[in-house]
């Protein structure tokens, strides 16, 4: 009955809301503050001034910018766009005074509102989009690039939980981020790994320690406002031994007719037992139904199963973006860890995503699930990419991958691939792979028991998706589950 | 009820409805009976607004409503039901979660309060058992994998529980056993009421000993040429059709 209620609860949803609309796509006019356009090693140590950072965090930034010089941009992902002009655009762009706001009070009410827009809770005693009686979300709120705020951190201190703005971590809690930043990506890792190592403003960091529930959600905003500027997100979480956290992250952006990057690094770090649940609702500007402007995401998302036992699982809901290259993955390192992966990606009008999951299996008896659902419309092209690897010491190592595709009209393209490398025998590895094309059939069919064609189109892509939904935290879910209607109106007849 | 007059159809550039005129009135079941290929399906069609069977000439009108300027979701609302000849399959979503969408979709069109969930479950449970249909069954997603019988038996599920006006049973009874043929005629003609009016398409006079028709009509080359009792079909059943398609 609960399931049901949910699919309900979407036919409502899309009932409400108007065709065609991004409604995260308004702008916020407020005075801020922007680093001089293009970038060179004067940019990267603007931006370590402007944070206040010590002078290690410094060097670290500057070999980074020294070594991304050298390096080619990646040429081998299923997407296609103009070459990027990296010297025009802005990598720094700040609120006039964030000097971050110590409490609601400071905060420019501009900011405020735009929050309150996206019915984001920046109040303690406000829920997720206003639901009564949903649990109480600690959010990171990160304004271009800085956090201008963190909710509930005394709460969360009491816990001996540490939940504040990577910027605030190098400050305060050097010896953590020494330890751990890129410790999972390596600032050497990829191209844009290595920009963001240069140039990263903000993001969240998380501390859970030993033995420790996170009593709440975690959460973190990303709101891309200035123009012309890229955002180059920073998270890092660790979770000491036995821990648990879940943390969420949204990602919403104007609409604006030039293109704006958007690199980010998540690094994920599980010690022994430890269990990290990592999902996020991505619905960054995609561009209008012409492709034209919309935000280039380009993301190296990556858990370290470090300990025995630990856990970490991803999951995304990737309706947003121009174009999306990202691929969440596990090392498997500890014995008897597991990773998880599960995703929605939908692409419509000219939208590009080329997404999926590395599971890295190196101690034994490591098991990873893959369960990938594309959903491409319009003329929009989809592309799972997968690798799953069994080093030589993962005995017994298990995967599943299922990587089911939906196709609406005929002008759009599904693709997967999987990779696998096996160097261990008594690996077993399964692979399943559909693909449906939703017919003009089905919906006639259902339109003749009188359910109108968007509506028809939300519950057979409700279907599709529901097992990937059940994996979010439920307020999230109901979110995601609007967000999925709606990035798909208008993609039939 | 069901008005057709003069209706003409082309799917694509050929014309498949040829001047085809009807009426049934309510409280009627009738039958259509014709060779392969003479239209009786591009007439279901139509009649429900199925795209790409356009209609160039001619009118159809159900209670008074003219049917052709309505969009499918409409004459559903309007009460109009088409059991498909070739039922569609609806992954991802179960049997229950469609009707409980289709019976709001219909009661909302027709500014009706929607039900309770309870309200549906207990209806189509109740239904569902008099077709000996599973609970199992409904909560699989709709006619995924299910055996042609079992397809046109949802398709009856779903006509009683949606409780239509105007039902078109298109080969229905093709591909039941005997025993589901008689289920299946008992659901119709526990739906026969004298507000209601029904339109079977057959390939077989089996069907009509169990579903007494109130007019036999026959269908060749696009238009009704012969219209009778039951006695009709039994006739047509030992001489065929060859005296029409001669005459056509
Ligand atoms: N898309 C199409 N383009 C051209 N001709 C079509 C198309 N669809 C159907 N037809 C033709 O229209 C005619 C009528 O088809 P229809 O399905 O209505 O027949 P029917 O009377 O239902 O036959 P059956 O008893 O086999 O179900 C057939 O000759 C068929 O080939
Ligand atoms: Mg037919």
């Amino acid at each position: 009955m609960a399931r049901e209620g949910i699919d309900l609860s979407t036919v409502d949803a899309v009932r409400a809301l108007e065709a065609g609309k991004y409604t995260a796509g308004f702008t916020t006019d407020i005075e801020q503050e922007f680093a001089p356009k293009g970038l060179s090693e004067d940019t990267v140590r603007f931006i370590s001034a402007k944070k206040d950072e010590p002078q290690w965090m410094l060097d670290w930034r500057l070999e980074a910018f020294r070594r991304w010089q050298t390096m080619e941009e990646p040429s081998w992902a299923m997407v296609r766009y103009p070459p990027i002009d990296y010297q025009d655009a802005t990598y720094y762009a700040a609120p006039k005074n964030a000097a971050k706001y110590k409490s609601l009070d400071e905060v420019d009410p501009e900011i405020l509102e735009t929050y309150k827009k996206l019915g984001i809770p920046l109040r303690e005693q406000e829920t997720l989009l206003g639901v009564a009686g949903a649990p109480r979300i600690a959010v990171d709120a990160v304004f271009d690039s800085v956090s201008v705020l963190t909710t509930f951190k005394k709460e969360l201190a009491q816990a001996g939980v540490i939940f504040c703005s990577i910027s605030e971590a190098v400050r305060e809690h050097p010896d953590l981020v020494k330890k751990y930043l890129g410790s999972v990506v390596p600032t050497t890792d990829n191209f844009f790994a290595t920009l963001n190592s240069a140039v990263f403003s903000d993001g969240s960091f998380v501390y859970v320690p030993q033995g420790v529930r996170c009593p709440m959600e975690l959460s973190t905003y990303f709101r891309m406002n200035a123009q012309g500027s890229g955002q180059f997100e920073r998270t890092l979480i660790i979770v000491d031994k036995g821990g648990h956290v879940s943390y969420l992250e949204g990602c919403t952006a104007p609409m604006r007719e030039e293109n704006q990057l958007h690199a980010a690094v998540v690094e994920l770090v599980a010690l022994e037992d430890a269990e990290i649940k990592y999902s996020t609702v991505q619905n960054w500007w995609p561009g209008d139904v012409d492709g034209k402007g919309g935000v280039y995401n380009f993301v190296t998302k990556r858990g370290d199963c470090r300990g025995a036992r630990s856990r970490i699982s991803w999951t995304q809901v990737e309706t947003g973006s121009a174009i999306t290259w990202k691929y969440p993955s596990c090392i498997l390192r500890g014995d008897d860890s597991s990773g998880e992966f599960y995703s929605i990606a939908i692409t419509n009008g000219r939208q590009q995503a080329d997404t999926g999951s590395k599971m890295i299996h190196l101690g034994r008896n490591t098991k990873s699930r893959i369960i990938s659902k594309g959903i491409s419309a319009g003329r929009a092209q989809n592309t799972y990419r997968g690798l799953v690897s069994i080093h030589g010491k993962a005995a017994n190592a298990r995967n599943f991958t299922q990587c089911d595709s939906l196709l609406i009209g005929d002008k759009c393209g599904a693709h997967t691939i999987p990779y696998v490398e096996a160097r261990n025998v008594s690996a077993k590895l399964e692979h399943e792979a559909t693909t449906t094309k939703l017919s003009e059939d089905q919906l006639f069919y259902m339109r003749q028991r009188g359910i109108p064609e968007e509506e028809a189109v939300a519950l057979l892509v409700n279907g599709f998706v529901r097992e990937v939904l059940q994996q979010l935290p439920m307020e999230f879910a109901v979110e995601a589950q609007k967000l999925v209607a709606v990035s798909l109106e208008g993609s039939v007849g | 009820m069901l008005s057709v007059s003069d209706l003409h159809v082309s799917v694509g550039a050929a014309e498949i409805l040829k001047g085809l005129t009807l009426s049934v009135p309510a409280g009627e079941v009738h039958a259509i009976m014709g060779p392969n290929g003479a239209g009786k399906s591009t007439l279901s069609y139509a009649l429900t607004g199925r795209e790409g069977y356009e209609a160039t000439q001619g009118a159809v009108t159900l209670e008074g409503r003219d049917l052709l300027a309505m969009t499918p979701e409409e004459r559903a609302a309007a009460g109009l039901f088409l059991s498909f000849q070739y039922p569609l399959e609806i992954p991802g979503v179960p049997t229950m979660t469609f009707l409980k969408a289709a019976l709001n979709a219909q009661a909302k069109a027709r500014g009706e309060p929607e039900l309770g969930a309870t309200e549906i479950l207990k209806r189509v449970r109740a239904r569902a058992g008099e077709l000996r249909i599973s609970a199992e069954m409904l909560k699989r997603p709709l006619n995924v994998g299910f055996s042609g019988g079992e397809k046109k038996r949802m398709e009856i599920l779903q006509m009683m529980v949606l409780e239509p006006r105007f039902a078109i049973l298109d080969e229905t009874d093709s591909g039941l056993d005997i025993d589901a043929l008689r289920i299946v005629a008992d659901g119709v003609n526990a739906l026969r009421a004298p507000d209601r009016a029904m339109l079977v398409i057959t390939h077989y006079q089996r069907l009509l000993d169990y579903i007494r028709p109130d007019k036999v009509h026959v269908l060749v080359s696009g238009r009704i040429v012969d219209t009778g009792g039951p006695e009709l079909a039994l006739r047509l059943e030992k001489e065929g059709y060859d005296k029409y398609l001669a005459a056509a």
